[in-house]
């Protein structure tokens, strides 16, 4: 166990009666970069907050680096916040925002400013030193408020949705360049999210979080591929979601009777079902491919509703049996004309379906 | 006169021309009659011998330094040590009351703005305004009552043998500066508060995760932000302390004057309108040299005053 491992040992958050955070408890690794991912509203700056030191745990032990972290305060912690709006100082100069943490340590002016400058460099931002945070660019913004954080060297950093107010192309950007950060200083990183793409593309590991309970924790592909819930699988990435009931089980496969006729998909981790079990058969727009299955497969008779163009890809949005319907494809720059009529099957390979237990939808 | 003019362009576009002119001729009224014509005739009063109403207007109506003059060097002219020591005073008591205030404005301002909530906060706004419903004078007796020897404060203290003699709050100023600084509460504490609720909840706990201890938190984060308000609130509760009268007159004690009071003198006791204007020419004087010299010194522009 290192200083940067962080023990969530059974932490329950309440507000009067209302449960923000349940029952959570797991261990963040040192030098991981954590996701926290759940729509708004599901516990998770809550969570974040418990750990900074913000809130005590209603029940239950936040431990970094193996100490029970029960009333120390926010400054007595190793851990460094940024926060969703940055929160940097308008009235100070970039180097005196970045150099605070020092100040509050005593740390003398001269030697404040070198690490300030150091910093700066770090960030490619170098000669800002002496300007206004106003007169920074939002992508600045957020690599000064990152420096600031790492000033005084924490243990762990805990970011609440930092990327939140750029604008897309600089988002993407951003998020190669902490994880960047991340690796080069070896931090441990905690980051909140509602972006699955943010999630997927900079954690090592993801906890998907849904009104308060951590519904699953894995990688990125985990997460992504083999969902265990039913919120997991329709929050993260777009999804076809079939309703139906179980009528068989094969080993691993599930015989599903839907609206859109009986479908076969996998058993997610392995689940057992009874005849008659309501569950939910997801399948991704990507795996759906168009046109019926060759072995006599799954095969959905659909009709088209419209199509959209998003340049690298292109969406057919398919309706069967008053079912919404989704499949994606890559663009590859030709419109195929199998898609331009009326009545289209579409089907997919039963391994990449995946059945669950019928529980409450991500937006539903 | 051309910022002017597109001002009133401006609000004649937006809010019709009848409006704009209202709101030009009742700007314009307030300015003239009621600020600029009573100042200037003051002003012209000072520069002017006390005649008897016969010579007005006579050969001996002419423009005089006399009144001016006599606040340096008194009649017999040797420095005039008692006014001089009285306006001292007075500015060394404004000044300490504006102090008083700020200590106690700021605490409550940043409580209002960033700890009370709903119920609370409406309580403690409405506990702050509902005393002023009270006028001066009868607020000012009530502190008499609570100071005076036989007072609330001394029964306390004599019957729980804090102190065995009654003490003389009213001689020792105790009673009148609790009365100016209770009376000019308000202009501090609103100013104060317009100015720190602007600030982000975020930058406060923001330095308190980076270690900052909670002086060091109001001190490099709350009160920069502050400070426009203080010094605004400052502004107001210096000037208007200095020229209370009501309070001095009131709770003051009997061997000390304010400077107020001497000009009311001037006016009422000697029918001397034009010494007396001179006397208040000079407290204006003194009290905006004051207030400017005190804006350099803490890096205040007048433009962050008027926000």
């Amino acid at each position: 166990m290192t200083t940067k491992d962080i023990v969530l040992d059974h932490v329950t958050i309440r507000f009067g009666p209302f449960t923000a955070v349940d029952n959570a408890h797991l261990t963040i690794k040192g030098g991981e970069f954590f996701s926290f991912l759940g729509p708004s509203g599901c516990g998770k700056t809550t969570l974040l907050r418990c750990v900074s030191g913000f809130s005590e745990p209603s029940e239950g032990r936040v431990l970094i680096g193996g100490n029970n972290m029960k009333g120390v305060g926010p400054n007595k912690r190793p851990t460094a916040l940024i926060f969703q709006n940055l929160a940097l100082f308008p009235l100070m100069s970039v180097a005196d925002n970045i150099a605070f943490p020092l100040e509050v340590r005593g740390v003398g002016k001269k030697d404040r400013r070198k690490r300030a400058d150091e910093l700066l460099d770090m960030i490619a931002l170098p000669g800002v030193g002496d300007k206004k945070v106003h007169e920074l660019s939002g992508g600045q913004r957020q690599r000064v408020a990152i420096a600031r954080a790492l000033a005084v060297e924490p243990d762990i950093l805990l970011l609440d949705e930092p990327l939140s107010a750029l604008d897309l192309k600089l988002r993407h950007h951003m998020r190669s360049e902490l994880r960047a950060i991340q690796q080069r200083v070896g931090l441990t990183f905690i980051y909140i999210t509602h972006d699955q793409g943010e999630a997927l593309t900079m954690s090592d590991r993801i906890a998907v979080m849904n009104s308060g309970i951590i519904e699953q924790i894995g990688d990125p592909e985990t997460i992504y591929n083999k969902p265990k819930t039913a919120f997991v699988a329709s929050f993260v990435g777009e999804t076809n979601a079939i309703e139906g009931k179980v009528t068989a089980q094969d080993a691993g496969m599930v015989s599903v009777e839907t609206p859109v006729g009986r479908l076969t998909g996998s058993a997610a981790g392995g689940r057992n079902y009874k005849p008659g079990d309501a569950c939910i058969l997801f399948i991704r727009p990507e795996q759906l491919v168009p046109g019926a299955s060759s072995d006599g497969g799954n095969t959905i008779a659909t009709e088209r509703v419209k199509e959209e163009f998003e340049g690298n890809s292109r969406h057919l949005f398919l309706k069967a049996n008053g079912l919404d319907l989704r499949l994606s494809r890559v663009n590859t720059g030709v419109k195929p004309d199998s898609e331009t009529g009326g009545a289209v099957d579409v089907s997919f390979a039963a391994d990449k379906a995946i059945v669950l237990p019928a529980s409450a939808l991500a937006g539903a | 006169m051309g910022a002017l003019r597109r001002t009133f362009n401006g609000f004649a576009s937006k809010h019709g021309l009848g409006v704009a002119c209202f709101i030009g001729v009742a700007v314009l009224f307030w300015m003239i009659f009621l600020i600029a014509l009573p100042q200037i005739s003051m002003l012209d009063y000072s520069f002017r011998y006390n005649l008897p109403a016969a010579e007005v207007g006579g050969p001996n109506d002419v423009y005089t330094f006399a009144n001016y003059g006599y606040f340096f060097q008194g009649n017999d002219g040797t420095f005039n040590g008692l006014d001089i020591g009285i306006l001292v005073k007075t500015m060394v008591a404004a000044v300490f009351v504006t102090i008083i205030d700020i200590l106690i404005c700021y605490p409550i301002a940043f409580i209002l703005a960033h700890s009370a909530t709903g119920v609370s906060a409406r309580l403690m706004v409405i506990g702050l305004i509902v005393p002023f419903w009270v006028n001066e004078i009868l607020r000012a007796f009530a502190f008499r009552v609570l100071f005076g020897a036989t007072g609330l404060i001394n029964g306390i203290g004599l019957s729980t043998g804090l102190w065995d003699q009654p003490i003389d709050f009213i001689r020792a100023d105790v009673a009148l500066y609790s009365g100016l600084t209770y009376a000019y509460i308000l202009l501090m504490i609103f100013p104060i508060f317009n100015a720190v609720e602007a600030l982000d909840r975020n930058q406060i706990e923001a330095a308190r995760d980076m270690g900052a201890s909670w002086w060091r938190v109001h001190w490099r984060v709350v009160l920069p932000v502050a400070k426009p308000g203080i010094a605004s609130g400052a502004t107001m509760v210096f000037m208007l302390t200095a020229g209370a009268l009501a309070a001095p007159q009131i709770l003051g004690g009997p061997s000390n004057l304010w400077f107020t009071q001497l000009i009311y003198q001037w006016f009422n006791q000697s029918a001397n309108w034009q010494r007396g204007s001179a006397y208040a020419v000079i407290l204006l004087i003194v009290c905006i040299a004051f207030v400017l010299m005190m804006m350099r010194v803490f890096k205040v522009s007048i433009g962050e005053i008027g926000r």
